[in-house]
């Protein structure tokens, strides 16, 4: 086998598992070390460069960094990385200083982002330093987009919101609000801009057409509702309440609905627990508040009687489950659940009515655009998409990865370079010992369990609609829960020149990742590790030959716990204990480096 | 900075064994050697070989000496009982504690110095005796823990550290255990414990004394360049004549040998021990020849490791003074104590 190359940026960026599976690969570790130092300014800036939005994403984010977070394969709970985020935030000092502003000299390229949303703040967050007119032009009174609109002020209170949005605002950006745009022609045709960046979301509710869904006005696109109740358009619901769905826009109607006045909330799933595509902490968090989740039940029919809206009928099911999947499903009977308000919350879908079909910007078959997955870049040159517009509903801190890309990709095209030549990530290392047994990082397993957020009593809570439930850690907590993190960045660095095959770091390893083997075929090598192998996402270590024996070092990253220990024990200092920093370009580093 | 302490988090998937136990319920307290000794590696083996053996941690006593060796026992098994006792005399205290309960495992740890100098008495008499113990010698060429003096297995012209010859002759364990009449003799290195393991269930399953001296490398005073007892060195002179595998009596032996190839030797647990000849004209239970072939190797250098001699026929130490099955302190006061009327009978004897 041939040695791992260990000079490829995604080598150890991989190991740090938060960070890979952030698509905007905030480095976690990082700042949570910078929390356990109580720098909590220093800790928002690492998040701010990545993510931008670290208040906000510290309330609301999907974390898909959790589910991957490496504590969770050693124990039953991942580090609380999000609320860690949200430390950060909330202890904070006045930032303002701290962040870019636009140079004193404009570049001379404007670009129009279309829709405030966090994809097209990202796009003027990084494109206003370095000299852009960025102007922001949105259909509402308010910026925001869908965390605005959609997500509950209980989850994610407006001053955050404004204060976050303020920053890219004050770096220099025009924010035009009450400005939709209905025609992209007229727009283009203009000739103001160099650039455009679509960033309108995904704003169309999926509908059901069932019998009876045209004759009653009580029945509701969960968006468009949510939309309404954050616009004050909306004050009221009835006191029954079913919500169709049992994804995240489900969770936030449900809990919407306690809070105007509904008594009885169910939500209909048509399948088990297990196919529910809401976060399993949202639906905790609904529960928390006495919400129904009622599984196996399929939708029929809306029961309407006197041109009223009854109740909804459905089927409920049975399903064979195998493997995780659905092979089969049975009827067992028919029955009616009565209701005052139906919400419909089983989707959403981009959409471009005022894209006219002649411009160059090609849809596909399913009247979605052709945008290039890593330039984001549309089949007309100065046109390029990001966020939910790009390819259907994701998350926030996807918007963000996609207006960071579509930032570097406008600045090439505004520099006339070509925009399909990335820049390339790097990944710089440097050592972490400070003596014999001395570390600059904290290397002992805290095996202390994962903290818990308090929140609002449930009596509190539904007094007023915007009322935060999460009231956040406090420094207890966070202490606390900032020690479990297993610091995967500080990488262990393997010499293969200077090691003796003592078997010291073998033997110390607490989770036996480490194997000194004969080379042979990856298969059969696996069968030889000191423990089994368990997953294939991280990777199996090999290093060259070993002087005296000409095995080979073997490490498998998966369990590694960066104890540090292997490294302490190591007469030789064949392995070290060295922080990795990945370099994730921004477009700022693309123009640093070009000029 | 830590105090070193291996952390109780674990690999989810660690193998358990028949008690339900995994490796790490085998471990003891946290190592204070040097970080690269090879006395920590033995103790992994010992972890090692423990758990495969399904040994309830109770069942086991720890003995030694002084020396960095004799540290080690406070490393493994920390569920089982232990005696640290003065500077070679470990094989007393294994005798008297073996004679008190032979339901225990009795596992020495003892180094070059321990056992060759101050202790080589105790030793000579503890094979003779044949106790029924496990006896390692972990054997790294000098007094580690006074910092690097020669010690009696030194060969001759190795250098110190700071560059001096050893002007005298060894003691080789192997040769002395084989003289006084040893019945399991074998050699091994730290470095291999794809060797050490099995042999080290096959000494605790072993009747009778059995030695197994491990080149044990020491990294801070005698791993350099002229030592015989390196880990370079060890690695290149080493020479194995017999693979000996330990197949558990729970278990079939499912590998199959050419006819003449292997044999398999029956422990008295009903355990065997295979041996496949590497140097098809070595004969493990041909004690002269044994004996003759050690010396050949080290006369160009090699050392000689594996399972040297499996012998049969002595009786041990409990067959010898018919020792209760069961340990002296669960035996009836009237058992233990005949009383006066016994006593006056023996000493009439006498008069
Ligand atoms: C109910 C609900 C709850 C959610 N909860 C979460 C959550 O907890 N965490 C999370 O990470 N994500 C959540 N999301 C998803 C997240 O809000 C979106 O993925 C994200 O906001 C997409 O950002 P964007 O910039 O692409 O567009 P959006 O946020 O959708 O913003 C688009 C903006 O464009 C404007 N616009 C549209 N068309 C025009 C036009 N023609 N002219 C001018 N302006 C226009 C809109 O008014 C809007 O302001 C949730 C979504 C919903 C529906
Ligand atoms: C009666 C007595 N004499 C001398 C000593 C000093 N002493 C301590 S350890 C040791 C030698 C240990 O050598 P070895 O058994 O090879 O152990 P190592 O440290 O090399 O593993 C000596 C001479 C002592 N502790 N007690
Ligand atoms: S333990 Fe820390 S560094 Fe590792 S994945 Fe979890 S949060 Fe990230
Ligand atoms: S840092 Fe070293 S000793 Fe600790 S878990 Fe990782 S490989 Fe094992
Ligand atoms: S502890 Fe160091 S010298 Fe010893 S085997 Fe491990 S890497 Fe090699
Ligand atoms: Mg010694």
């Amino acid at each position: 086998m041939h040695p791992t190359d260990t000079q490829d940026p995604d080598y150890y960026h991989r190991v740090v598992d938060c960070q890979w599976a952030c698509p905007a690969h905030t480095d976690v570790p990082e700042y949570i070390r910078l929390i356990a130092q109580g720098r909590f300014s220093d800790a928002y800036m690492v998040n701010r460069e990545s993510n931008v939005f670290p208040g906000i994403l510290g309330r609301v984010c999907d974390r898909p960094c959790e589910p991957a977070c490496r504590r969770g394969r050693v124990e039953d709970k991942p580090v609380a990385i999000c609320r860690l985020k949200r430390v950060a935030a909330d202890l904070r000092d006045d930032i303002r200083p701290r962040l870019p502003t636009a140079p004193a000299q404009a570049n001379g390229k404007r670009i129009a982002c279309i829709g405030a949303g966090p994809a097209s703040l990202t796009v003027a967050n990084d494109l206003v330093p370095l000299g852009y007119e960025v102007v922001i032009l949105e259909q509402f009174a308010t910026g925001g987009g869908l965390m605005r609109t959609n997500i509950p002020s209980f989850r994610l209170p407006a001053a955050v919101l404004d204060e976050e949005i303020g920053y890219v605002v004050e770096m220099g950006a025009e924010l035009r609000l009450n400005s939709p745009v209905h025609s992209m022609s007229a727009l283009l045709a203009s000739r103001e801009y160099d650039a455009v960046f679509v960033g309108t979301g995904a704003p169309k509710g999926k509908e059901l057409s069932l019998p009876g869904r045209d004759q009653s006005d009580r029945i509701h696109i969960g968006i468009a509702w949510l939309e309404a109740v954050a616009f004050g358009h909306k004050k009221d619901i009835g006191e029954n309440v079913l919500i169709i769905g049992v994804g995240n826009t489900a969770m936030d109607c449900c809990r919407s609905s306690l809070r105007l006045g509904a008594k009885n909330v169910k939500v209909m799933a048509r399948k088990p627990r297990g196919f529910f595509k809401a976060s399993e902490w949202e639906l905790e968090d609904a529960e928390e508040e006495s919400v129904e989740i009622v599984v196996n039940h399929s939708p029929k029919a809306f029961v309407i009687e006197d041109g009223q809206l009854r109740g909804m009928r459905f089927d409920r099911m049975e399903y064979q489950v195998e493997g995780g999947r659905i092979i089969s499903e049975t009827v067992l009977e028919e029955l009616v659940f009565p209701c005052d308000d139906v919400i419909l919350a089983i989707g959403q879908e981009n959409a471009f009515p005022w894209i006219e079909r002649d411009l160059g910007i090609e849809f596909d078959k399913w009247d979605v655009p052709k945008v290039d997955p890593a330039t984001f870049q549309s089949t007309r040159r100065e046109v390029f998409f990001g966020g939910d517009a790009a390819f259907g509903p994701k998350n926030i801190i996807w918007a963000v990865e996609h207006g960071h890309q579509a930032a570097i990709s406008i600045h090439k095209h505004c520099t006339g370079q070509p925009v399909g030549e990335r820049p390339p990530r790097g990944v710089r290392l440097q050592s972490r010992k400070m003596g014999m047994k001395e570390w600059s990082y904290k290397n002992d397993y805290n095996p202390l369990e994962r903290r818990l957020v308090p929140h609002v009593s449930l009596k509190e809570r539904f007094k007023q609609l915007n009322v935060e439930v999460e009231l956040g850690f406090d420094l207890e907590r966070a202490a606390v829960e900032v020690q479990r993190c297993l610091n995967c960045d500080i990488q262990t660095v393997f010499e293969p020149k200077l090691c003796i095959e003592c078997d010291a770091c073998i033997d110390i390893c607490p989770t036996d990742c480490l194997t000194m083997t004969r080379d042979g075929p990856l298969e059969e090598l696996e069968q030889r590790l000191k423990a089994p192998r368990r997953s294939r996402d991280q990777a199996l270590y090999l290093s060259a030959p070993l002087k005296q024996t000409g095995r080979l070092m073997v490490k498998d990253e998966d369990l590694c716990v960066h104890c540090g220990l292997c490294a302490e024990r190591c007469p030789t200092n064949a392995w070290d204990m060295q922080k990795s920093w990945v370099d994730i370009p921004h477009a700022e580093d693309e123009a640093r480096c070009r000029s | 900075m830590s105090g070193v302490v291996k952390p109780r988090v674990e690999h989810p998937g660690l193998p358990r064994n028949a008690l339900g136990l995994s490796r790490r319920a085998y471990e003891g307290g946290m190592s204070t050697l040097c970080a690269g000794c090879g006395h920590d590696s033995v103790t992994a083996a010992i972890v090692q070989a423990c758990f495969e053996l399904s040994m309830p941690p109770q069942s086991v006593a720890k003995l030694s000496g002084i020396g960095c060796s004799s540290k080690t026992t406070a490393y493994f098994v920390s569920g089982a009982h232990g005696f640290n006792g003065v500077h070679g005399r470990m094989p007393a205290i294994a005798a008297g504690a073996s004679a008190a309960n032979r339901t225990l495992k009795y596992l020495g740890v003892s180094g070059d110095g321990d056992s060759l100098s101050i202790g080589l008495g105790q030793l000579g008499h503890a094979i003779r005796r044949n106790m029924d113990m496990l006896y390692l010698l972990e054997n790294n060429g000098v007094y580690g823990l006074t910092k690097g003096q020669f010690s009696a297995s030194a060969d001759l012209g190795s250098k110190s550290k700071k560059g001096e010859s050893n002007d005298h002759e060894p003691i080789d364990p192997v040769l002395l255990a084989l003289a006084l009449g040893a019945t399991f003799v074998a050699r091994s290195f730290s470095g291999d414990k794809e060797q050490l393991v099995p042999l080290i269930k096959m000494g605790l399953m072993h009747q009778g004394f059995a030695l197994i001296d491990i080149l044990s490398p020491c990294v801070t005073f005698n791993d350099h360049e002229g030592s015989t007892k390196s880990y370079a060195y060890v690695r290149e002179h080493l020479q194995t004549p017999i693979a000996a595998d330990f197949v558990e009596s729970r278990r079939e032996i499912t590998v199959s040998y050419a006819a003449g190839e292997a044999v398999s030797v029956e422990m008295h647990d009903g355990s065997n021990v295979l041996l496949r000849k590497l140097d098809s004209s070595y004969d493990p239970t041909d004690r002269s020849a044994a004996l003759a072939y050690v010396q050949e190797r080290a006369a160009i250098n090699e050392h000689v490791t594996g399972l040297i001699y499996l012998g049969e026929g002595r009786r041990h130490f409990h067959e010898r003074h018919n020792t209760p099955d069961e340990a002296l302190n669960s035996l009836a006061f009237d058992k233990l104590c005949p009383g006066s009327a016994a006593l006056e009978r023996i000493l009439s004897r006498y008069r």
